[in-house]
């Protein structure tokens, strides 16, 4: 269900550390139902770990994007934004950004497919 | 605070709901279905096909005497009078100040006998306030009914086809906001063309006991037309499409039936009514704001209670808003100053702390084609 290459949150992203791409969980999307809308940030911005990348919305509720870890925001996924319920049908596959991680290390206070799983149960 | 579970009430399709994939939120004390294939799926099923809502927790009042016409007439702002047995109208439960206690629609059961329909989040309050009203009259005697019915609704074009299977009742001559009584699916009951979705369709009243048993009998019956069940969280995108008001966000007890956009349900011409003094009054001034409808002109959703700026200046909330599933726009309701209404005004919402550029539009968002 969750791919054992990426890195989870509490908040419900992932990120792949080995692309940095990012998005949202199966649980995340499940959770907020039918997606509308997603705002991206600007390409170069440069977020904390935790600080708000951007912003996801179904018809019924609005989710914060946070960064999983810090870094600089270098590619944004403008097409998804076109189609965000491209999220509900491949969440793991619909990167929303590609972050270029500050420090890598901080990805091993991230959750493991298996513990997210058991987080989301 | 969010009441426990088990303090929340049931409708007699709960069970049903559980089993069959809807996901369970509280809404005005009761226990009731947000969605279950989805909202876009369920809102688009009904513009297309079909769609089956559970909406029991809405209240049902009577009152019955020789002289319920006028208690009626007395407290609501519609013509009563107007209504032949077997008719049905919106009206708006009006207080002194010309403002909502509640909006609802008044069934012509028998001459001497009328059901509300009314808000679920109000039906104390309404109750207690109905009984009051209705004192000074003579022979009128006021009864809550709200256990003795479950409430079903079958909205969409393909509604009609559906029912008429269920029921040897002629239907076609049933015309919109007319009622008739028969059998649906071997329970007795009363079927209503009425609805809230801005479709046409239905809205089924039957005994509790029959609720389960019409419920899957429609499901089966509509199976190949597309019916499929739907919560309320479409009901409230469909609404709004249609852009009819909801009590609690668009409407309240501080916004008059003219401000809302309403004066249709005002029977100037009736005789005397609560609040009709106040509303004749801010009809010969003219309101200070009124409703309207906007589209988002920059690419933003704009919520309820999201704020309203005109000319840099904050003006109000948005009252409804979302991107609905048929429209695929991001719509909303708000109240503007009555001189920057007009369609083609531009305005900001505060989104989240950004500024976007809102359009006022002309109601309503969406109708149903004709045929």
């Amino acid at each position: 269900m969750y791919p054992e290459t990426y890195k989870y949150t509490n908040d419900h992203e992932w990120i792949d550390m080995a692309t940095g791409r990012m998005g949202v969980t199966d649980y995340a999307q499940k959770q907020l139902g039918d997606i509308v809308f997603l705002e991206l940030p600007e390409v170069g911005k440069i977020v904390r770990k935790g600080e708000q990348v951007g912003s996801v919305e179904s018809v019924k509720a609005v989710s914060e994007i946070f960064a999983p870890v810090s870094g600089t925001v270098v590619e944004v996924n403008a097409s998804l934004a076109e189609k965000p319920e491209g999220i509900n049908h491949d969440p793991h596959g619909s990167w929303i950004v590609t972050l270029t991680p500050a420090e890598p290390a901080e990805a091993q206070g991230l959750l493991d497919a298996a513990h997210y799983a058991e987080l989301t149960k | 605070m969010t009441p426990a579970v088990s303090a929340l009430r049931k409708t007699p399709l709960n069970a049903w709901h559980r089993a069959n994939g809807g996901r369970m939120v509280p809404f005005a004390g009761w226990d009731m279905p947000v969605e279950y294939s989805g909202l876009g799926n369920e809102h688009r099923a009904v513009r297309t096909r079909a769609g089956l809502f559970d909406v029991t927790h809405m209240g049902q009042v009577e009152l019955a005497g020789r002289d319920a016409l006028a208690a009626v007439q007395r407290m609501t702002s519609n013509d009563a009078g107007k209504l032949r047995v077997g008719q049905a109208q919106y009206s708006a439960l009006t207080s002194p100040s010309g403002a909502f206690v509640d909006d609802l629609r008044v069934y012509r059961l028998a001459n001497d006998h009328f059901l509300y329909v009314v808000n679920a989040c109000n039906v104390q309050k309404d109750v207690e306030w109905i009984v009051e009203q209705a004192k000074p009259f003579g022979d009128v005697a006021v009864v809550d009914t709200s256990s003795r019915y479950a409430l079903i609704a079958l909205q969409g074009p393909r509604a009609h086809e559906v029912m008429q299977a269920l029921t040897d009742v002629e239907l076609a001559p049933v015309g919109y906001y007319w009622f008739t009584h028969g059998e649906i699916a071997g329970a007795r009951g009363m079927i209503s063309r009425t609805g809230f979705t801005g479709e046409s369709g239905y809205e089924i009243f039957v005994p509790p006991q029959s609720a389960v048993k019409v419920w899957q009998a429609i499901l089966q019956e509509g199976r190949s037309a597309g019916v499929i069940p739907a919560g309320l969280g479409a009901l409230d995108t469909l609404r709004l499409e249609a852009a009819l008001r909801l009590y609690g966000n668009d409407i309240d007890g501080a916004t008059s039936v003219l401000e809302a956009g309403l004066e249709r349900i005002v029977a100037w011409d009736k005789g005397d009514f609560i609040g009709r003094a106040a509303l004749a009054e801010q009809k010969a001034k003219g309101v200070s704001r009124h409703i309207v409808g906007f589209e988002m002109v920059d690419r933003a959703i704009a919520r309820r209670g999201y704020d309203v700026y005109l000319d840099g200046v904050k003006t109000g909330a948005v009252t409804s808003g979302t991107r609905t599933p048929f429209l695929k726009k991001a719509i909303g309701l708000a109240y503007l100053p009555i001189a920057r209404t007009e369609p083609g005004t531009e305005f900001e919402v505060d989104v989240r702390g950004r500024r976007a550029k809102a359009r006022v539009v002309s109601l309503p968002f969406y109708k149903p084609p004709k045929g």
